[in-house]
């Protein structure tokens, strides 16, 4: 017990002492112009020989370099390069684990089965050793969501250089997140039943309990609301529209019952997540308005059959058939992966959807699922200043390699734990 | 009562079959006149000598004669068997009849358990060839008379359990009898499988690979016993040996286990025989090469229920070939000369035995084949003339029966064994099929009587009406009820000089009497049954038989590749406008306006050519990665569990990956050997292994082997630290430097894989591969091997080999490591996505690898992000894909850049290969095309086509009123490392 203990001490000590984390950029004071760049604006336009000038964290001009307009504050030299607003990755885990295998690290998936009032945003690691690699790669927003459960929680989108979670949040509890229950389930094969893939006979109680839970909630939320219920509380928001549903799904059958079910339940707003076969389904989700953030596209395809390029083509299929697609990630090894996320647009490009569109994916798409778009998403005027400059094609592994970034102005860090023991140890032999 | 009961019933046991010089208390001593002679029968003595309207002559239970003119003794029972056939009954080569395997102990919450629970014997408890099947049999009176009821006489059974599972005792069904006579031999063929015993929680072997080194290290270690050199006594062993000669019985399951079932034999001058799955169509030619006799299941598939589309389309279309093409297995065996018997084993119910083998015959098994793989094949199987023929001398086990015995229509009327009836179907029931006509009340009713025996039904009519009824026949009397109108009319009845006459009793209880008058023959409906018997199509076998299979293998052309642009892998080159010859699989040529011949001329232009991908670390492809039954498992090797099936090949090829080494996992300091293999979607295991390949083998560093995250029960085994880690290495280098000593001084020694495999690495001749993350750990293991003067080859993942890259270079090892992976574990903290170019700028030769199916058919782009992380050119980046990781496997004189004489691994690309917008368009191996991107799209519409077919197919079936299944979904484990 005692020996236990010093090694939790040890344990936190070590930890504590290499958790050296890049300091937050100030806010914004000097103004910047980014001149010369091919610029990305994440609707689908490029400008090349581009102008882009921002303060106060705030675009105030996006156009051609060619104008003749006075250059706000420092002039960076973007000749030969390319300006894209900051990605944001949907559906992620950041900051809400550091070491897979370390339960201690884990903070993902709460005990419990509806669970709304569970928030994911005051677990958010801001300090996260994880997080600050993302910035490199461009990704300098996401959305923070907990996993697990039928009602898993609710999720907030943040800002990827901050001090703590409330300076790093763009949107406090922007939506809750469901799994669907499984259409299909197979046998426990250990318990001796026979494993095939079959119907799930819970499929309907599941859905039951989940319309039970909805319907109590409603009553509650009519009523004087007393004693307080925290759970039917924090239903209200997707309710009431200001809240966005994120059903977990994948499958025709599940996709349906999904929509048509929280319609019926009195969801406003629902976003697919997964949605695998979503293109099946794709009239009644363009007829209620629900967009789809589709996986990585870095996966095996769905059964042997498949086309080996199938995940591949996924965002092209989808965007075919009207639906407004984002990007997102789940499963394995999600966290340290999220930085890949241009490279997943990238195999998105490449596999038909072409470059400005497969950009959309991680910009304004995203912005547009998760109800930011307000503020970001693309380069416009009146929107954050977050964006970057790469040196070449930024869905490209080759080129993706920043030389500035900015978040809401503030011109970031792009060093990380890891770049820091790159030049230490590449110090380390030149010294030798 | 019950009690009662069980008493009267040994009581009779006792009595009627006590043997001849046992006393008798229960009454007088009294024999029974054992003689019969069964006359005018067509007669099998074996499958091929059939006697017509001979004679089968009995005595005691054996055959005394047999044959057209036989001389009937006075006191010898005559049975005329007029137009009926007898046929020896049936034997089962592979049976667990009366023997009941054990259930396997729920043991929860237990730490594992690594050393033998027994006492005595081999260090391992799942080898248990001292099992004797005897001491394990109880008569199963109801199982043996369903058997019966299929034909079987003689089934050789055994205790279901363990690797080696000890031997088999041949066992007659006759119920009439008691174990003193029908124990035929009580040592009957020895067996095996790859299953371990469940009567012990002992951990190895773990995996496939380690169940075939332990049978190899088993036979190795029985031979040095045998010569003596063990002071212990070992029961195990000693049956084994003493157990050698009886026939080897190995139940391996599907085609690929047959094939490494037979590996083994072959090293130890063991022919197996081999109770296969069923899947032997899929690569007959290999079947055949094994030289083995096979037992075959006919547990056919049933057919996949895919009325609801959801779930069909999870079906895929391997499974669904699986349902169409099994059934054809024993007929394609046949045609290839491979000799089978045909077994009960996996059949759910005894009473499908029948009806399935049918099947095997519709689908084109002949019908002499069938009854050889009835009888005299497993006859042979067991070593025993006496059983599965008739001829004199032999056991009087045989079938009666109206007819052809594979006919669907044919009775089996008894079955006979040891001279013992048993009634299936009392021979005496009349024929009484034809057309009546009778009268009840005035009403003329119409009777068609069909089927044969105790089966015979009616149908009746009033007019062109029909009258709802209920017809039986037993003991040759007909009942019948009528259901006229609201009219119950009730019929009994025997049959009289082609009149049935008896009593009817009609709605008002009034009796009378009745005759129903024969008026004709039921006509013959034959006709319409040959057309329904006839086999439905099966489908084209591919290679490999699933999705994206070939039709026929590809093969070696003259390609020539023009005007393209070449990434040599050589030096940084890059060759503008260039054309490449390939010619007998290798580089022929490099240059401009090349031309040949008869070449297939692939436009390169706007096209990248490049060698192929190699993975320096691949898990797929696989049937097994981990041995982790013991923290040294150097004995096992991935060569015997290639699995060249895996549609992960093909996935692959579809990324440009050419070659890839198949690495044991990390569950144990010393893993095991590697396979290294070429990616030629089609070919078998062998077709894939490198010729003269340089071996390999895996070693682990880290969490993995100390078992950190293997939860709190795994606390065990050695080592749990990395402290203990380096001492596991230097106590296996130590023994295996002992070893090689003591036989290389030419005294006797214990031959040792394990310790083999270990002092082929000191002795630099094969090369280890070490799975590492931490600094620490990797300057240790460095330090171990310059101990025992040798190096270590590769490190692989090597995380932080960044910290100690100037060490690597010195030692001279290797890095093979992933992109940009970090942060799943512990140690992995440190891992960060420059180490590659760290390694890289100090000089170590650094390769990319996957340790992923996923990754590893986009290493171009895994490749790419060295250029974003550490500033690689793009040739140097390339190079980590192709050229080092060909130098790491010590195969760059064969492969792994484009130059004149290699072996032609190319791949022509899209674009510039390290653009994630760039794809693989032709994969070409030795010469052969292997992936075409245009092919690809061809085989996606093929399978859609042929899935749509055999779905058609199955809801046939099931509207036919066929039994169908619930869909399955192939679920394809995929290995990393870490995978149990």
């Amino acid at each position: 017990m005692k020996i236990k203990h010093i090694y939790n001490i040890l344990c936190f000590l070590f930890i504590g002492n290499i958790i050296a984390q890049q300091t937050p950029a100030p806010k914004q004071t000097e103004a910047y112009s980014i001149e010369g760049a091919t610029a990305h604006l994440g609707n689908g336009e490029v400008i090349e020989n581009s102008l882009i000038m921002f303060s106060d964290g705030k675009i105030k001009f996006v156009g051609s370099a060619n104008m003749r307009i006075a250059r706000m504050g420092t002039v960076i030299n973007a000749k030969g390069k390319h300006v894209y607003p900051g990605f944001i990755a949907a559906n992620t885990s950041l900051g809400l684990a550091e070491i897979d295998a370390v339960r201690a690290t884990r903070d993902f998936d709460e005990v419990g089965s509806m669970l709304p009032h569970i928030r994911s945003i005051i677990a958010y690691n801001a300090e996260s050793k994880v997080v600050e690699t993302m910035r490199p790669n461009g990704v300098l927003m996401a959305q923070i969501a907990p996993r697990g459960g039928v009602i898993s929680g609710t999720s907030s989108v943040v800002q990827l250089d901050a001090w703590n979670w409330e300076d790093a949040a763009i949107k406090t509890d922007d939506g809750i997140h469901m799994n669907w229950p499984q259409v299909f389930s197979r046998g426990r094969w250990w318990m001796g039943e026979d494993p095939g893939l079959k119907p799930n006979k819970n499929y309907q109680k599941s859905i039951d309990k989940l319309k039970e839970f909805f319907a109590n909630a409603k009553s509650y939320l009519a009523g004087n609301k007393t004693p307080k219920n925290l759970p039917y509380e924090a239903l209200q928001g997707v309710l009431n529209g200001s809240q966005r549903m994120f059903v977990h799904v994948s499958g025709e059958k599940g996709i349906t019952d999904a929509v048509n079910i929280c319609k019926e339940l009195g969801v406003k707003n629902i976003v697919i997540v997964r949605g695998q076969e979503a293109e099946k389904v794709a009239d009644l989700l363009k007829a209620n308005n629900v967009p789809v953030i589709l996986e990585r596209a870095h996966r095996l395809p769905n059964g042997e059959d498949a086309d080996y390029d199938r995940p591949f083509r996924a965002a092209k299929i989808l965007t075919d058939a009207g639906i407004l697609v984002g990007l997102g990630m789940e499963g394995d090894m999600e966290r340290m992966s999220t930085r890949n996320l241009p490279f997943y647009a990238g195999t998105y490009a490449a596999y038909g959807l072409g470059k400005e569109k497969a950009l959309q994916l991680i910009t304004q798409n995203n912005a547009k699922i998760l109800g930011v778009n307000d503020k970001i998403g693309t380069l416009e005027v009146g929107k954050d200043a977050t964006l970057f400059i790469s040196e070449g094609d930024a869905l490209d592994m080759r080129t993706n390699i920043l030389t500035a970034a900015f978040i809401q102005g503030r011109k970031i860090s792009l060093e990380s734990h890891q770049t820091k023991l790159w030049k230490r140890y590449s110090d380390k032999y030149k010294n030798q | 009562m019950k009690q009662i009961l069980i008493l009267l019933l040994s009581l009779s046991i006792s009595s009627s079959f006590a043997q001849e010089y046992f006393p008798t208390n229960t009454g007088v001593k009294s024999s029974k006149n054992k003689v019969y002679a069964f006359t005018n029968a067509t007669i099998y003595v074996t499958p091929k000598q059939v006697v017509k309207k001979g004679t089968l002559l009995i005595k005691d239970g054996k055959v005394v004669a047999v044959g057209k003119s036989v001389s009937i003794p006075k006191e010898a029972q005559i049975i005329n068997l007029d137009g009926k056939s007898i046929y020896p009954s049936f034997v089962d080569a592979y049976s667990t009849f009366g023997i009941e395997k054990p259930k396997k102990e729920n043991s929860p919450g237990q730490k594992p358990q690594y050393d033998a629970s027994r006492k005595g014997y081999y260090w391992n408890d799942h080898i248990r060839p001292d099992v004797d099947a005897f001491s394990e049999f109880k008569f199963d009176t109801k199982k043996a008379k369903e058997l019966l009821a299929s034909g079987f006489g003689v089934v050789n059974t055994h205790l279901e359990d363990g690797i080696m599972q000890g031997n088999g005792i041949l066992v007659t069904l006759n119920p009439n009898s008691s174990d003193a006579y029908r124990i035929l031999a009580k040592k009957s063929g020895n067996y095996l499988s790859f299953s371990k015993s469940v009567k012990s929680r002992q951990s190895y072997p773990t995996s496939r690979m380690g169940t075939m080194a332990l049978l190899r290290q088993t036979y190795l270690d029985a031979d040095w016993y045998a010569n003596g050199n063990v002071k212990n006594t070992d029961l195990a062993l000693e049956a084994l040996n003493s157990n050698k000669n009886l026939s080897q019985i190995f139940n391996a399951g599907n085609y690929l286990d047959d094939l490494r079932a037979d590996k083994i034999g072959d090293e130890f001058g063991i022919q197996y025989t081999i109770v296969g799955g069923g899947n032997e169509y899929e690569r007959v030619n290999d079947i055949k090469a094994t030289n083995a006799t096979y037992i075959l299941p006919v547990n056919f598939k049933k057919a996949y229920d895919v009325s609801n589309p959801f779930l069909a389309n999870k079906i895929s279309l391997s499974d669904m070939r699986a349902w169409n093409q099994e059934p054809s297995n024993p007929a394609i065996l046949a045609k290839n000369k491979i000799p089978f018997s045909l077994t009960t084993y996996k059949l759910k119910n005894v009473k499908d035995f029948t009806t399935n083998l049918q099947k095997a015959i519709i689908y084109g098994l002949d019908k002499t084949t069938a009854l050889e793989a009835l009888t005299s094949v497993p006859a042979s199987i067991l070593k025993n003339d006496k059983i599965g023929n008739l001829k004199t001398g032999s056991y009087a086990n045989f079938l009666i029966t109206s007819g052809d015995i594979f006919d669907e229509k044919t009775t089996l009327y008894e079955n006979w064994v040891q001279g013992d009836k048993n009634t299936i179907n009392s021979m005496n029931i009349k024929d009484i099929t034809g057309n009546y006509t009778f009268n009840i009340n005035g009403l003329t009713y119409t009777m068609a009587i069909t089927g044969e025996g105790a089966k015979q039904t009616a149908e009746i009519k009033k007019g062109e009406e029909k009258i709802k009824s209920k017809f039986s026949f037993a003991d040759n009397w007909v009942n019948i009820t009528l259901k006229d109108g609201d009219n119950f009319i009730r019929l009994t009845g025997q049959l009289n000089n082609k009149q049935l006459i008896g009593t009817v009793i009609d709605n008002n209880g009034n009796e009378s009497q009745w005759t129903a008058t024969y008026t004709s023959k039921i006509e013959d409906k034959k006709k319409d049954k040959k057309k329904e018997n006839k086999a439905p199509e099966v489908v084209a076998v591919s290679f490999p038989n699933v999705g994206y299979g070939n039709a026929t293998k590809p093969q070696k052309e003259i390609i020539l590749i023009k005007n393209a642009t070449v990434w040599t892998s050589e030096n940084n080159e890059v060759l503008n406008n260039t054309d490449i010859l390939i010619k007998d699989g290798k580089i022929a040529q490099i240059g401009t306006n090349l031309s040949s011949r008869g070449a297939k001329i692939i436009d390169g232009t706007e096209k990248y050519v490049t060698a192929g991908i190699i993975d320096e670390h691949s898990h797929i492809a696989t049937s097994a990665v981990n041995e982790s039954g013991h923290n040294s498992s150097a004995e096992v090797t991935i060569e015997d569990v290639v699995n060249p099936d895996d549609i992960n090949i093909y996935r692959n090829i579809a990324g440009g990956v050419t070659s890839i080494q198949i690495l044991h996992g990390s569950a144990n300091p010393i893993g095991g050997r590697s396979a290294i293999i070429k990616l030629k979607w089609g070919e078998n295991t062998d077709g894939m292994l490198y010729n003269n390949s340089p071996k390999f083998i895996k070693f682990a560093l880290g969490e993995n082997v100390k078992q950190s995250n293997w939860g709190d029960l795994n606390t065990v085994r050695f080592p749990q630290t990395r402290m203990g880690v380096e001492q596991v290495y230097i106590d296996y280098f130590q023994r295996a430097k002992e070893y090689d000593a003591q036989k290389k001084s030419g005294q006797p020694y214990r031959k040792d894989i394990e310790l083999e495999t270990l002092a082929e690495i000191i002795n630099k001749e094969r090369f280890i591969s070490c799975h590492s993350y931490v600094q620490s750990e990797i300057n240790m293991l460095m330090k171990v091997a310059e101990q025992f003067n040798f190096n270590i080859n590769t490190f692989t993942h090597i995380l932080e080999g960044y910290k100690v890259a100037d060490k690597m270079k010195k030692h001279g090892v290797g890095g093979s490591t992933f992109s940009d992976w970090w942060a799943y574990k512990y140690e992995v903290n440190d891992a960060i996505p420059y180490n590659a170019a760290i390694m890289h700028n100090q000089g170590v030769t650094v390769a990319i690898n996957s340790d992923d199916a996923e990754m590893s058919r986009r290493l171009n782009q895994e490749a790419a992000k060295l250029i974003k992380y550490g500033g690689l050119s793009e040739q140097e980046a390339w190079a980590t894909v192709t050229i080092n990781p060909a130098k790491l496997l010590h195969l760059n004189d064969r492969t792994g850049s484009i130059k004149v004489g290699k072996d032609a691994d190319v791949v022509v690309w899209s674009g510039n290969p390290l653009s994630v917008y760039s794809k693989a368009e032709k994969t070409i191996i030795d010469g052969a095309i292997y992936f075409d991107i245009e092919k690809d799209l061809e085989k996606r519409k093929a399978i859609k086509a042929e899935r749509a077919k055999l779905i058609n197919m199955m809801l046939q079936e099931k509207i036919k009123g066929g039994k169908t299944q619930a869909p399955k979904k192939k679920t394809q484990k995929l290995f990393h490392c870490d995978t149990e």
